[in-house]
């Protein structure tokens, strides 16, 4: 029991990151339909930046602030300069998405790429900004751990404000019409362009705060080759589809069902099955519902 | 005063439009009429900036409205409520409405366009907070024009309201769109395959055909031509 | 524009005459080339595969490195079990990779866009891992698969890889030549159909669901023979042989390639091959810095990736025919 309570708050925490990441990926999907598998290059590289950040003032607060900044311009620079030239080239009918998620794959070659070439072998390091030894619990450690509360605590928060912006104001309301429909929108005054910029901000935001948090919940440091941005790509990709790629709700329930089954899989089963247990439930899910746990029917048009 | 002159458009191969030419005055009410593929979308679609324009002017008052973009359009009096109940049916009616007037700075104004909708179409008011999904085909059709009205335009491009639409509800909307230009002093270009009903509330009328304008003149004439009834008002 | 019919004489005659270029080639490279050569042969089966899957039949797949993985471990399993012949290891690693591609591709049929790029991702990740798990796929170190040595008469001088080269490349054309008659009768027309309008194919009487499967099992059955390739020039199988970056590589190739234009399959599988080694011969020169040269490949391919979405979507070829045409 101790050890099955363990095992949920490690998943439910390794969850949490990956929804992060998978509404790194629902937003950019959201607003322009492309596949971004750019944003894991994003979340590393805004992480060196966090990284450098916390090296020079020491500060875990002003590190994670920055790097969300730095995530929220280097994703807006590339969909200004990539994604809108090559969107506005294949025209509005952007069947092909094949060709726009080839190219976020070269994109993430390419960062990490300058990240090797200006890092080589130095790594990034981000420790615990808080102990990530477990409480104390009847004589036994548990996995809670003040990390990992602040972890839940920043995951938590980001997705009240996340729901805040979309639901309550002016951006939000443009955020969801540009993505539900470009062209009313346009027609509405909406400056739909704009609009699209500022959902890959977000989502580099996202994106930079899931790779922080990967960092100080993994091995505290980072490196351009880093395996674990691959799976935190990876898993935060699998997530956004289990959730249906067009929502937050099914991103974070996405995240956290495939932490919490993973961590079972791992506790219980065995680590060499994770990744194929992600396949699994991923598969399960979309046998059940092909458009996800919140997807909409008609969202499979895209 | 909206001039077109010798407007020709092109989607690819397909000429939609052969050097189309007509004016309407401001406060008027002029009904495109035309069959099916005549190329009446096309023409509201470029003067609205979806399309572009091969060759050609339009103007609208001093301002040339050709390669400039929708969004700014709007922001210059010009809306177009696209075919098809163009309402976003994932959001609720509030935010198909306020979505219109989020460019605006005046707020209060703002509030005062909100109020006008909701008295020229009471059954949006009680509705505010339901999803567009919900609402009748009538019902999506007058919160797409309650949404280009929260806009604040003075020149309305309306592409065929009465689509699908029950005899009843269609007399309504058009009723409706009379208002928009007597009450509230808009110039409509009101385009339906609906011939008769659009030339009962219109002023003028223009009837295109293949892409070329086949006759134009005051709604009244045009009702009493024995060649446009034959053609389009079918008796 | 020419009128010029290419009959199935001509298609024949260029085949021959590729088969005499591998043919001339190998006698005159050394074994590092004749092993390069015979990695291109293993690119052209699997980006053939890919370009037939996703160019013709409009279904995305980002996972093409699982398939490889399980025609390499059933081509190996094949000969440790059945001890069975090379040709034969080929087929059943055929075979068996056509029939888990049609499995999967019953799952898949109802899935696009991204559901289906994710789908294929996360199985790319997930099928080589399975082999840890199993002692019967030898784990981390992999299972052997030894391809023989060549032909006794063919003489001393002939080199195992010159003889991979040869096994590689027989088995390009074979492939090669078989998809593009697939991909020009009754299936490939309806694939066609079924990728430009869903609604207009479904009308013409073509179901859909029936014709995603099959094109998923043909390509899966070639990715197949793909990976009992890849199996033979290594000697070896291994989980690593299947990293995530084979099956991005198999989809670049297939986008420099251009993914609706099966014959520029040449074009994407030597750029692969040739890409890491003038990299590293530029890194040698300049600085000789290792740093660089190991960063170079991945940056030159990502670039090219890059400009070729923007300047040729539809691949080289294409464009060079677009613009002959002009
Ligand atoms: N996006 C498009 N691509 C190609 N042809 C089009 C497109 N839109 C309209 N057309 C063609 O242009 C002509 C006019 O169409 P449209 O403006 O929609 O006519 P209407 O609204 O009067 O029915 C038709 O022949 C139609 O087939
Ligand atoms: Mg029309």
């Amino acid at each position: 029991m101790f050890q099955f309570i363990n095992t949920l708050l490690i998943g439910v925490t390794a969850g949490s990151i990956y929804s992060l990441m998978a509404i790194a990926i629902v937003l950019v999907w959201r607003s322009t339909r492309v596949v971004n598998f750019a944003a894991g290059g994003l979340a590393l590289a805004s992480s060196f930046v966090g990284a450098a950040i916390l090296e020079k003032s020491g500060s875990f607060w002003i590190a994670l602030p920055v790097a969300m900044l730095a995530g929220a311009v280097f994703s807006a620079f590339i969909e200004y300069f990539f994604l809108r030239p090559l969107l506005n080239r294949s025209g509005e009918k952007n069947q092909e998405i094949f060709l726009p998620i080839i190219a976020t794959l070269g994109l993430l070659g390419i960062i990490k790429a300058v990240l090797n070439f200006i890092y080589g072998d130095r790594i990034g390091v981000i420790p615990p900004p808080l102990s990530d030894k477990g409480f104390i619990v009847s004589g036994e450690s548990i996995a809670l751990s003040p990390l990992r509360i602040l972890i839940l605590g920043i995951v938590l928060l980001l997705m009240i404000v996340l729901t805040i912006v979309f639901q309550r104001t002016n951006l939000g309301l443009s955020l969801r019409a540009a993505s539900f429909a470009p062209e009313i929108s346009r027609l509405a005054g909406i400056r739909v362009d704009l609009i699209r910029t500022a959902g890959w901000a977000i989502s580099g935001a996202a994106g930079a705060t899931a790779g922080i948090l990967q960092t100080t919940n993994g091995s505290g440091s980072i490196a351009p080759e880093s395996f674990e941005f691959s799976l935190l790509l990876v898993f935060g990709f699998v997530a956004a589809v289990i959730g249906g790629i067009e929502s937050l709700v099914g991103a974070v329930l996405g995240g956290l069902t495939l932490g919490i089954i993973l961590a079972i899989i791992l506790m219980y089963v065995g680590g060499s099955l994770v990744f194929f247990a992600a396949f699994l439930i991923l598969i399960l899910v979309l046998l059940v519902r092909p458009q996800g746990i919140i997807g909409v029917k008609g969202g499979r048009r895209a | 005063m909206l001039k077109i002159e010798n407007l020709t458009v092109d989607h690819g191969a397909i000429r939609a439009l052969h050097g189309v030419t007509f004016n309407i005055e401001k406060g008027q009410l002029a009904a495109v009429i035309g069959a099916n593929g005549a190329g009446k979308t096309t023409l509201l679609r470029t003067l609205s900036g979806l399309n572009k324009a091969s060759e050609g002017a339009a103007h609208w008052g001093e301002h040339n409205i050709l390669h400039a973009k929708p969004e700014s359009l709007v922001r210059h009096g010009i809306s177009h409520v696209s075919e098809g109940k163009s309402v976003i049916p994932e959001l609720t009616v509030a935010d198909n409405l306020d979505l219109g007037a989020l460019w605006r700075r005046n707020r209060k104004e703002a509030a005062k366009s909100k109020q006008d909708v909701v008295d020229l179409f009471p059954r949006l008011g009680e509705r505010l907070s339901q999803r567009a999904d919900s609402l009748s085909g009538g019902e999506r059709q007058m919160l797409a024009i309650g949404r280009s009205i929260m806009s604040k335009p003075e020149l309305l491009l309306l592409d065929e309201p009465s689509l699908g639409l029950a005899p009843l509800v269609i007399e309504q909307i058009f009723q409706a769109i009379r208002e928009l230009t007597t009450a509230m002093g808009l110039t409509v270009l009101l385009v339906e395959q609906n011939a008769m009903g659009a030339l009962k509330i219109a002023d003028i009328g223009i009837v295109l055909n293949l892409g070329s304008i086949a006759a134009t003149g005051s709604a009244a004439a045009l009702r009493d031509d024995p060649a446009v009834r034959a053609a389009y008002l079918g008796f | 524009m020419h009128n010029r019919q290419i009959t199935n004489r001509h298609r024949f005659i260029g085949f021959a005459l590729i088969a005499l270029v591998v043919y001339i080639l190998s006698n005159i490279v050394d074994e590092w080339r004749s092993y390069q050569g015979a990695t291109v042969a293993v690119y052209v089966v699997a980006i053939a595969s890919v370009i037939l899957l996703t160019g013709y039949s409009g279904q995305i797949s980002l996972g093409h490195g699982a398939l490889l993985a399980v025609g390499a471990y059933s081509a190996a399993l094949t000969q440790i079990y059945l001890h069975a012949p090379v040709w034969i290891c080929f087929v059943i690693a055929v075979l068996t990779t056509a029939l888990f591609g049609a499995i999967l591709g019953t799952a898949a049929a109802r899935l696009s866009g991204p559901y289906l790029a994710g789908t294929t991702l996360a199985l790319a990740v997930g099928l080589p891992s399975i082999a840890n798990q199993f002692s019967i796929f030898g784990g981390e170190q992999g299972i052997s698969f030894d391809a023989g040595w060549p032909p006794l008469s063919f003489g001393e001088n002939f080199t195992q890889y010159k003889w991979f080269f040869w096994i590689g490349s027989l088995a390009a054309l074979i492939a090669m030549w078989w998809v593009q008659n697939i991909l020009r009768s009754r299936y490939g027309r309806s694939w066609r159909a079924v990728k430009s309008n869903e609604v207009a194919a479904e009308l013409a009487g073509i179901n859909i669901g029936r014709s995603k499967v099959l094109a998923f099992t043909i390509s899966s059955g070639i990715a197949g023979l793909a990976g009992a390739l890849l199996a033979m020039t290594m000697n070896n199988v291994s989980p690593s042989a299947f990293p995530l970056a084979l099956s991005f590589s198999i989809a670049t190739g297939a986008i420099l390639s251009g993914v609706n234009t099966l014959g520029g399959v040449m074009i994407g599988s030597v750029a692969l091959v040739a890409i890491p080694e003038i990299a590293s011969s530029i890194a040698d020169r300049w600085s000789g810095s290792e740093n660089l040269a190991t960063l170079l490949p991945e940056f030159i391919v990502s670039a090219l990736l890059i400009l070729t979405v923007f300047l040729a979507p539809k691949g080289p070829i294409e464009k060079l025919r677009s613009r002959h045409s002009k």
